[in-house]
């Protein structure tokens, strides 16, 4: 097991590495730090000093890969490779084009983030599988058939209407909770109500079909067969039989979206103002702040990837007829 | 060419537009000779809700194309034979649609409104100065009072639902006649039969579908010119107008961002596992590495990066339209960059299946090429899932459009989409009263879109996954 672990920690290299020259060829190659900083600066502003300047004080002014003026080892440290993207393997962001350090941010940043991730993704679970149940037992009925164009109607909404629903309803119309904005510990419930609400109604139609497919597809099983041969209830069979063994499929899928929880949702932090990692990369997308955009396509891809390698050490944990090998 | 004072001037999307609607055509007529391509989709056109879904589908593509044909208007010079055309591009749904465009207000109206939102200071002819909402410039123009409103409202509505009402009995007589013809029936029994639902093709569902649509086009176009059905935003242009253009957009990232993804998850799949091995372990690679990145933020950098592009080289980009064309078009590419790893790990598998098939394993015994094997073999077996993920992925993308656009990666400011015209409203909510128009127009064009793309996705499914339920 644990060598399994170590090798599949290793196999995360190369990817992280891959990473690393896709996200530097973008803002690097494809543009260099001149055009950014042309952008940054506007056309007001615009000369070769004040470039040099804006390119200095971001420690933007070195070669790209290789540089000849230094010596030794310097040649390679002593460039914006170097300083911008290997460094990112340390976790070390380095600083915001404002001068904020971003590993600061992004430690400050991931509480209201995972407030918002862990309620919804806990409810939700439960109340997408207890519906896709529900629809499972009575498959191929009214109720399944309603249940279903229900789910697909849902699912045909843009995640944004039901923000906006939501707050024009039960804030703005209701006043029974603040329309945005955030607070420190207990009183920050009062905000996180109506996120999470809107999360799990968003939700509820992929979720539910999602489901039901691995529900109806467990059940047309030789084991299910079996256990109606038997005389079983049918309640039995779904409960005792079905469930248990479509946990494997809904627990590795949870599984490989926890780590992802800490990176928030971009759309939901922005309409609720909630100061989260997600509106964190919108604010620097809105300012056009490369850094912080950089440090979270990283930190993103090696959530996603310890993610992965949960899955998998999670299936041999649920799964006895999964070996790793 | 050059004709009607127009001269044919498309956009680059424009040009990719016709080649997927010819490749869709190419694609029918191969699907027509292919029994195992065939046999589903006749699955397909017997369902109700996955035709009636179909015709709105349609309604839609007929929209977008009409924009998708983008003319230059010839300008008239005094005392020249010099030909002149406009630097604005026009499509022709902008000719079609020439009331509307043209009939701007100066800032919110709602919708029926022959008022303005917002008071203004009005000098009256007797010198005094009141402050009170203006009449619009459009809007019930041809009313002498305000008060006449609802009667004409009334009016133009009964009108356009007695046309509608007359089309539609007028469809059932030709249908009628042409299906008892071929079927040998009477008329009358035929008509029973058609009431009943008894067809091979859902004909009831289909005229019913139709009749709904008829039913509000005729509405729109009789109401349209003389008011702002849906309300104007805040520099006073149609909302109608502003959705119908949309249209276009949402589709265009929906069905373009398919060219980009086919090349990549097409070759890169079935080559990852037919040869298996090395090639495999790149390949994997790849696309683990490419999809190890967030998808919403690998789109936000290189959105960034292709602004930071367009600012600098501005004078490569004739027109704001060019340069929003342009935006799209790399829009479309990126997403799907980031949207060929889930179809290439489909096609990777089902390839892996395939090679140990005995038909494959006959074809290599007796040394056909690898090409050939990968074309002939391979590549037909597959089709299924390909047109699965690509119809399933449709609903997706237009609604990616729109989240995308919020968050400022999305199409140009400039472009008219959903997107923008949600992100626009939405912080009008606050106002008393609200401004709502803009976000229910763009919600309910939006839903019917995503909605009967969703169900028909589905209904294909059905009919090409044995698998599915």
């Amino acid at each position: 097991m644990l060598a399994y672990i170590i090798r599949r920690l290793l196999y995360a290299i190369p990817i992280l590495i891959g990473v690393n020259l896709i996200t530097f060829a973008l803002f690097f190659v494809v543009n260099t730090p001149d055009d950014v900083a042309r952008v940054h600066l506007g056309d007001k502003y615009l000369n070769e000093e004040a470039v040099a300047n804006w390119k200095a004080a971001r420690g933007y002014d070195k070669p790209l890969i290789y540089n000849p003026g230094a010596s030794g080892f310097d040649k390679f440290q002593q460039t914006i490779f170097f300083e911008k993207s290997a460094k990112l393997f340390v976790f070390d962001f380095g600083a915001a084009d404002d001068g904020r350090d971003i590993g600061y941010d992004i430690r400050q940043r991931m509480w209201p983030s995972l407030a918002i991730a862990i309620p919804s993704l806990i409810i939700g679970l439960l109340i997408n599988v207890t519906v896709a149940m529900m629809l499972a037992f009575f498959r191929a009925s009214y109720i399944d058939i309603v249940g279903v164009i229900a789910g697909v109607t849902l699912m045909s909404i843009s995640s944004m209407f039901y923000i906006i629903g939501g707050q024009y309803l039960i804030s703005k119309s209701l006043h029974l909770v603040p329309i945005s904005g955030y607070d420190e510990g207990l009183s920050a419930i009062k905000f996180l109500v109506l996120p999470i609400i809107v999360g799990l109604i968003g939700g509820i139609g992929s979720g539910t079909r999602w489901y039901r497919t691995i529900f109806l597809e467990e059940i047309n099983r030789d084991y299910v067969r079996t256990a109606r041969a038997k005389g079983l209830f049918e309640s039995i069979v779904l409960f005792k039989h079905v469930l248990k063994n479509a946990m494997i499929p809904i627990l590795t899928g949870v599984v490989v979206i926890l780590p992802i929880l800490f990176m928030g949702s971009l759309v939901t932090e922005s309409f609720f103002g909630i100061p989260g990692l997600g509106s964190y990369v919108i604010d620097a997308i809105q300012a056009q702040d490369f850094a912080i955009v950089r440090a979270m396509v990283f930190l993103g891809s090696v959530l996603y990837i310890v993610g992965l390698i949960l899955t998998d050490i999670s299936y041999t944990l649920v799964d006895p007829r999964v070996r790793l090998s | 060419m050059n004709a009607f004072g127009y001269q044919f001037a498309p956009l680059w999307t424009d040009w990719l537009v016709y080649f997927l609607v010819f490749s869709g055509i190419g694609f029918f007529l191969y699907a027509r000779r292919h029994e195992h391509l065939a046999r589903p989709w006749r699955q397909v056109v017997r369902r109700p809700l996955a035709m009636s879904a179909a015709l709105v589908l349609l309604v839609y593509i007929a929209i977008g194309l009409a924009d998708s044909i983008h003319l230059q208007k010839q300008r008239v010079i005094a005392n020249s034979d010099a030909v002149i055309f406009s630097s604005e591009k026009i499509s022709l749904l902008d000719i079609v649609l020439t009331t509307l465009r043209v009939q701007e207000e100066k800032t919110y109206s709602a919708p029926f409104a022959i008022q303005s939102y917002a008071k203004e200071t009005i000098e009256l002819p007797d010198g005094g100065i009141v402050r009170e909402f203006p009449r619009l410039v459009y809007g019930g123009i041809h009313l002498d009072q305000a008060s006449d409103k609802t009667a004409d409202i009334v009016a133009k509505t009964i009108r356009a639902i007695a046309e509608s009402v007359a089309i539609f009995v007028l469809l059932i007589v030709i249908l009628n006649f042409f299906l008892a013809r071929y079927y040998q029936n009477s008329f009358g029994r035929q008509l029973n039969l058609l009431k009943l639902g008894d067809a091979d093709l859902p004909w009831r569902s289909l005229l019913l579908m139709g009749f709904v649509l008829t039913l509000v086009g005729l509405v729109l176009i009789r109401l349209a010119p003389y008011y702002h059905v849906l309300g104007t935003d805040k520099v006073g242009k149609d909302v109608l107008y502003l959705s119908l253009k949309s249209i276009r957009t949402g589709l265009v990232i929906g069905s373009l961002t398919t060219l980009f993804v086919l090349p990549f998850a097409l070759s890169l799949g079935i080559m990852a596992g037919y040869f298996r091995g090395r090639v495999d372990d790149v390949i994997q690679y790849l696309y683990t590495t490419l999809s190890s990145i967030p998808g919403v933020l690998l789109i936000a950098a290189s959105v960034l990066m292709i602004d930071v592009y367009i600012q600098n080289n501005a004078e490569q980009f004739a027109t704001i339209a060019d340069r929003a064309d342009a935006r799209l078009l790399f829009l479309c590419l990126i997403l799907g960059i980031t949207g060929w790893v889930g179809l290439c790990r489909l096609l990777r598998g089902e390839a892996l299946k395939l090679r140990e098939i005995d038909y494959i394993q006959a074809s290599q015994a007796f040394g056909v090429s690898h090409t050939r094997i990968l074309s002939r073999h391979i590549l037909p077996n597959v089709m299924h899932i390909i047109l699965i993920t690509l119809v399933l992925d449709f609903s997706g993308l237009v609604l990616a459009e729109a989240v995308l656009s919020y968050i400022g990666v999305g199409v140009d400011p400039s472009m008219i989409s959903w997107g923008n015209m949600i992100n626009g409203a939405r912080l009008e909510m606050a106002r008393e009263p609200v401004v709502w128009w803009s976000l229910v127009a763009a919600f309910i064009f939006m839903f019917l879109l995503v909605l009967c793309a969703n169900l028909f996705a589905d209904s294909v499914r059905d009919a090409f996954d044995p698998r599915a339920y």
